[in-house]
């Protein structure tokens, strides 16, 4: 009895079942174009924002004092925090590198590891990942509580264009202040990896400093600070095109602005990692 | 001067302007009327080139503006004075700073002569003493005062007023209009005035057009308003 109920309930329902899948697939084919097309728009305003920003890099007037004022936000503001992250990366990789060599009796070459590890490779991505954090975020907020405030409307209305007074001071911010961090990031790196090596695990200062000046050669400098000034456009390309258009792709008031400060850095991050590979297979 | 003609505008699916067609004369100030949500600041908008037509036209002195090229547009809003119905000061920067930014970046005047012309531009619409505060340490009233005097500052041609007296108490309200109206004696500009504050703001101008679901309702003098036997315009007029 109970069997029977059973096929008959599903007879029943097998029409409603077919109507409900034939509704749902192009339904989900619609959506999933709806999302590609999307998508590409926005890669594409991306493109467009970022070709705009250096037309009105290479064509004067440029707004000097804002750039200086970009250089001291994002540059000098950074400083301790680099040099802070700097050190402590460097201090890490005297520890785990010494432990690493010395299994294989190879410990003078501590110096060589720590400057190689930090010029060419932790350097650049760790000092462009804490501006990102530290900067980059703070460019997208205040960019995005200007477009929603309406303050780069009244820019427009004035006649002034917007990308002068906010985005290219920041690109040309982000290309001078990014490789000079990471300098600075490098240089107390490798302070810091003596500090364990030398200092801590007895190193002496002459191998250190002499086998690193022996094995780090010029192009593994340019490598960096090449690294470096692609990382800055990234930084400033990403976070003032979310912070620009965050009323319009991330939603409106201040959820939206909150959406395009956490995508900016999201997607920097992601960015400056992906870029790093193709930098580094490229100059390898 | 303005020539609005059959402007169309949708968002999402949702038509916000239905074919709009009007005409402002030089000199004369017009108050567009409406309930919320009717389309009167995109209307603003688009006459300030912030936003492009889905169909129709907005054409200034016979230059259209969503066709206009970069400079012909830029030359446009030379001429052009928006006030925003937030003010839309720039935050980091004081009062003074926020009303001196258009002449120390457009203009050629040396630092004194800015610095005397913002100050009576600031004591035109009543904020002397207040140059150095910012946007936030001020009540809404003399963020749309400052607003205003920024907007004035470089003698426009044509003004736009985004809901001048939105979120201000009636008294403050009625300060902001007479204001208005005082710059358009002393200035002559030609004024459009987005506004659901009637009958205060027909004391002040010449015409006025009421939007009602994307479409002009009514198009007259404030008499002609005044006068009106329609349901809608009634409902408006008395609150």
């Amino acid at each position: 009895m109970k069997r029977i109920s059973t096929k008959v309930g599903a007879k029943n329902l097998s029409p409603l079942h077919n109507a409900g899948f034939a509704a749902f697939f192009p339904m989900l084919i619609r959506k999933l174009g709806f999302l590609t097309l999307e998508y590409v728009r926005r890669m594409g305003a991306m493109g467009v924002f970022f070709l705009k920003t250096l037309l009105y890099t290479f064509i004067p007037p440029l707004k000097i004092y804002r750039c200086l004022k970009q250089i001291q936000f994002i540059g000098f503001q950074s400083i301790l925090l680099i040099a802070l992250t700097g050190g402590f990366s460097g201090m890490v990789l005297g520890f785990q590198g010494f432990y690493s060599l010395s299994r294989f009796g190879s410990d003078a070459f501590l110096g060589p590891m720590v400057g190689l590890a930090l010029i060419k490779e932790l350097g650049p991505v760790i000092a462009a990942l804490m501006v990102t954090g530290r900067a980059g975020s703070a460019i997208a907020a205040e960019i995005g509580i200007m477009r929603i405030s309406e303050q780069i409307d009244a820019l427009e209305l004035m006649g002034l264009n917007p990308y002068r007074y906010l985005v290219v001071p920041n690109l040309i911010a982000a290309m001078i202040c990014l490789p000079l961090l990471t300098a600075l990031f490098d240089v107390v790196g490798i302070f810091g990896g003596y500090l364990i090596g030398g200092k801590l695990l007895g190193v002496g200062a002459g191998t250190y400093f002499g086998e690193m000046a022996h094995y780090v050669e010029m192009k593994d400098v340019l490598e960096g600070i090449y690294k470096s000034l692609s990382f800055g456009v990234i930084i400033a390309w990403v976070c003032c095109f979310k912070g620009y258009y965050s009323g319009i792709y991330t939603g409106f008031g201040s959820e939206g602005v909150s959406k395009a400060t956490t995508q900016a850095v999201v997607l920097s991050s992601v960015l400056i990692l992906v870029w790093d590979y193709f930098m580094t297979s490229i100059l390898f | 001067m303005i020539k609005i003609e059959d402007l169309q505008k949708s968002f999402d699916g949702h038509d916000v302007l239905k074919g709009i067609s009007f005409e402002v004369g030089k000199g004369e100030v017009f108050a567009l009327v409406g309930g919320s949500g009717g389309g009167k600041s995109v209307l603003l908008k688009h006459v300030a080139g912030l936003m492009k037509p889905d169909r129709g036209s907005v054409t200034v002195d016979g230059m259209e503006i969503a066709t206009a090229g970069q400079e012909a547009l830029q030359a446009f809003r030379e001429r052009l004075g928006f006030l925003f119905q937030g003010g839309a000061l720039f935050d980091s920067l004081s009062v003074f700073e926020n009303v001196a930014f258009p002449l120390k970046e457009k203009s050629k005047l040396s630092r004194n002569v800015i610095r005397e012309k913002v100050l009576m531009e600031l004591e035109n619409v009543g904020l002397s003493g207040s140059e150095h505060r910012y946007p936030s340490q001020i009540s809404g009233g003399m963020v749309k005062r400052a607003a205003l005097a920024r907007a004035l500052v470089e003698d426009p041609e044509i003004m736009l007023f985004d809901e001048p007296t939105t979120g201000l108490d009636p008294v403050t309200g009625q300060s902001i209009l007479n204001l208005i109206d005082s710059c358009h004696q002393r200035l002559s500009f030609t004024g459009i005035i987005v506004t659901h504050e009637i009958p205060k703001v027909f004391a002040i101008v010449d015409r006025v057009v009421m939007l009602h679901e994307g479409r002009v309702r009514a198009e007259g003098t404030p008499v002609d308003f005044s006068k009106s036997r329609d349901p809608v315009i009634q409902a408006f007029l008395s609150g």
